[in-house]
């Protein structure tokens, strides 16, 4: 993925994030939503470093990492709107959409709630000798959780092909993390377990990048696990309806300035690249693709409540 | 004649030999070969590679089994004493349970836990917690008896599709049932068994409490009220079925449960029985259970705290007397 590929797939993201707060603000779509504006590169920057076949498991924040390796803004939308052409046929929403020819093991609503499952996606790649390695994105909230801990000791134990991102968007829902870690240096905890733990600026989608490359190589080098903390900022709220009484606009205007795409559109145009149409392209197709998706997903059936419980169990 | 541990590992060592995606993993499962001796000797068979020590994090150790699982394995789960499975719940509840249902994720995970008291090893060491998991639609749940459905429940669950909470109860370990050199057959879930028939009273139970049902009928034969006998082998699903059946049979039903009465998998059984076969009813539905406190260390405490052979013989006897 080149400078303009990452740009391009950072705008869509962008796109779809906004449009989510459009439509619920509009009323369009129902339940909640927590969207990425602002952390784009960590999602971008991570999927560049994947390999076909590896595995990547995401938290409740995530239609960035979905849509960065793949996931098809249509029936994301669709999801959204309990549609039955969506991803979880409307039964996950916001929170719970995969894609396992993806690689993507899910969205997940629960804090913390993917690690010990990405450990055990490694352990499987591990014992069968697949080659695949397992991204685990978690964020900085998910860190006090005690499958954090248990996680990263099993991982670093097994030596499991996994590289956990820590997405530090600096809150919690409204905790900062100032008042919720005892050590806001998350990169340390690596040391705890005897694995690598780095911190980069999250905003910028090639050391994302690189830090991801560096740990995935590790990982597929049978070294083991390693802990990348990716230091961004959450413009938007928590979640639909969230006032943000507990920062200042100060606070945000200074974090706008700073955001993953116009940083990688100010070192798009340090190498030469001056048009600003091709940046307006850039945003013009992602702005049709959105509004695709939001037709597509207009326009599909609802699920037949008639199949509420159908799916609970396989078929054995 | 097998034990019921013996009769659980040799069913794990043959669907390993069958199935090289079965991998063991828990507590000291390995060199230890588990805290009730369990999985003794298949490390040495299956190698660390398939017979997984893992350090005591259940919560970590669930869920990787539950990502091994989703990605093709076929992990089984020792959770030492099932009070332990409370730190796990969140896996279990949250991801299991929902894998497919919302990700359309194939989960054939099977996590068995050793329940129940009668050891004095207190309240943290003792309890039966399927009530915890019967109202989480998408796990199943498979409670033996005895050893030939420790067997063939097992190979279900191991040849399925579906997280599995296999309930293992200590005290049926060490004893004894006759069964072939081979194994037994697979045992389908969601049918109960008649382990006794009879057409004054009708007793419903599973796992240790089946077994001590079975021997209270057998005492009741003897004194002349004839028992039918339900051992449900699983809660999930649950065979209504059979239970409608045994209970319009008799028109007296005795619900035997081994933890407290409150919240109890029996309050569900009675509700079914009674909106199914009302009519058919000639006194009150009744529980025998647990009292409503934590089960106590002293053996004497404790003994007041689970129904035994003479207290089931009693209540049955009491119902299959009492008026119309």
């Amino acid at each position: 993925m080149d400078d303009w590929a990452s740009y391009e797939r950072m705008v869509l993201i962008r796109c779809f994030e906004e449009a989510v707060e459009r439509l619920f603000s509009e009323g369009r779509i129902m339940g909640t939503a927590h969207v990425c504006i602002g952390q784009e590169a960590v999602a971008v920057g991570v999927a560049a470093a994947l390999r076909p076949g590896d595995a990547l498991t995401s938290t409740h924040r995530g239609h960035g990492h979905f849509i960065a390796v793949g996931g098809d803004p249509g029936r994301m939308m669709a999801e959204m709107f309990g549609k039955a052409t969506g991803y979880s046929r409307g039964r996950g929403g916001s929170q719970m959409m995969a894609d396992t020819a993806l690689g993507f093991y899910g969205s997940n609503g629960i804090t913390a709630g993917s690690m010990a499952f990405a450990c055990g996606l490694a352990l499987e790649a591990q014992h069968r000798r697949t080659g695949r390695a397992v991204v685990c994105i978690i964020g900085d909230g998910a860190a006090n959780e005690g499958l954090f801990h248990e996680s990263l000791n099993l991982a670093a134990l097994w030596r499991l092909p996994l590289v956990v991102i820590c997405e530090n968007n600096r809150y919690a829902m409204s905790t900062p993390v100032a008042a919720g870690l005892a050590n806001t240096r998350l990169a340390e905890r690596g040391a705890a377990y005897g694995i690598p733990g780095c911190a980069v600026d999250g905003n910028v989608v090639a050391d994302v990048r690189a830090a991801v490359e560096t740990a995935l190589a590790r990982a597929r080098a049978g070294s083991g696990p390693s802990l990348v903390e990716c230091e961004t900022y959450r413009l938007s709220g928590h979640s639909k309806g969230d006032p943000r009484a507990y920062r200042s606009p100060a606070e945000e205007a200074d974090a706008w300035q700073r955001e993953p795409i116009r940083h990688l559109e100010a070192h798009l145009r340090a190498a030469g690249n001056t048009d600003p149409a091709r940046f307006a392209a850039c945003r013009t197709r992602a702005e049709q693709a959105i509004a695709v998706a939001i037709r597509f997903a207009e326009a599909s059936p609802a699920p037949d409540p008639a199949t509420v419980t159908e799916g609970v169990f396989a078929s054995d | 004649m097998k034990t019921f541990t013996l009769a659980i590992r040799e069913t794990l060592a043959a669907e390993m030999r069958r199935d090289p995606s079965v991998m063991l993993m828990g507590e000291d499962i390995g060199a230890y070969g588990g805290a009730f001796g369990v999985t003794q000797g298949l490390l040495a068979e299956f190698g660390p590679g398939r017979v997984r020590d893992t350090p005591i994090s259940e919560q970590a150790l669930v869920g990787a089994a539950i990502g091994a699982a989703a990605a093709g394995l076929r992990p089984v789960v020792e959770i030492m004493f099932m009070d332990f499975i409370t730190l796990a719940v969140d896996q279990l509840a949250n991801l299991a349970a929902k894998l497919h249902y919302i990700y359309q994720i194939p989960c054939p995970l099977v996590v068995r836990a050793p329940t129940g008291g009668g050891r004095g090893y207190g309240a943290t060491h003792s309890q039966t917690l399927e009530r915890l998991f019967t109202g989480i639609p998408g796990l199943r749940i498979a409670a033996p008896a005895d050893a030939a459905d420790a067997s063939g429940l097992l190979q279900t669950a191991l040849r399925g599709a579906n997280p599995v909470l296999f309930l293992e109860h200590k005290l049926l370990y060490p004893l004894r049932w006759k069964i072939g050199g081979n194994l037994p057959p697979p045992v389908p879930f969601g049918r109960a068994r008649i382990t006794h028939s009879g057409d004054r009273v009708t007793l419903i139970a599973w796992s240790y409490m089946a077994h001590l049902c079975l021997a209270a009928a057998h005492q009741l034969a003897a004194a002349g009220i004839t028992a039918e006998v339900v051992d449900l082998r699983t809660l999930a699903p649950l065979d209504t079925e059979t239970l409608v059946t045994a209970a319009r049979k008799t028109g007296r039903v005795l619900i035997v449960e081994e933890g407290p009465v409150t919240g109890g998998f029996g309050a569900e059984i009675a509700t079914r029985i009674f909106e199914a076969a009302y009519d058919s009813l000639d006194a009150p539905i009744r529980r025998l259970a647990g009292p409503n406190c934590p089960i106590p260390a002293s053996k004497v405490l404790e003994s007041a705290c689970i129904p035994d052979i003479a207290a089931i013989a009693a209540a049955a006897r009491d119902l299959a007397e009492s008026a119309n």
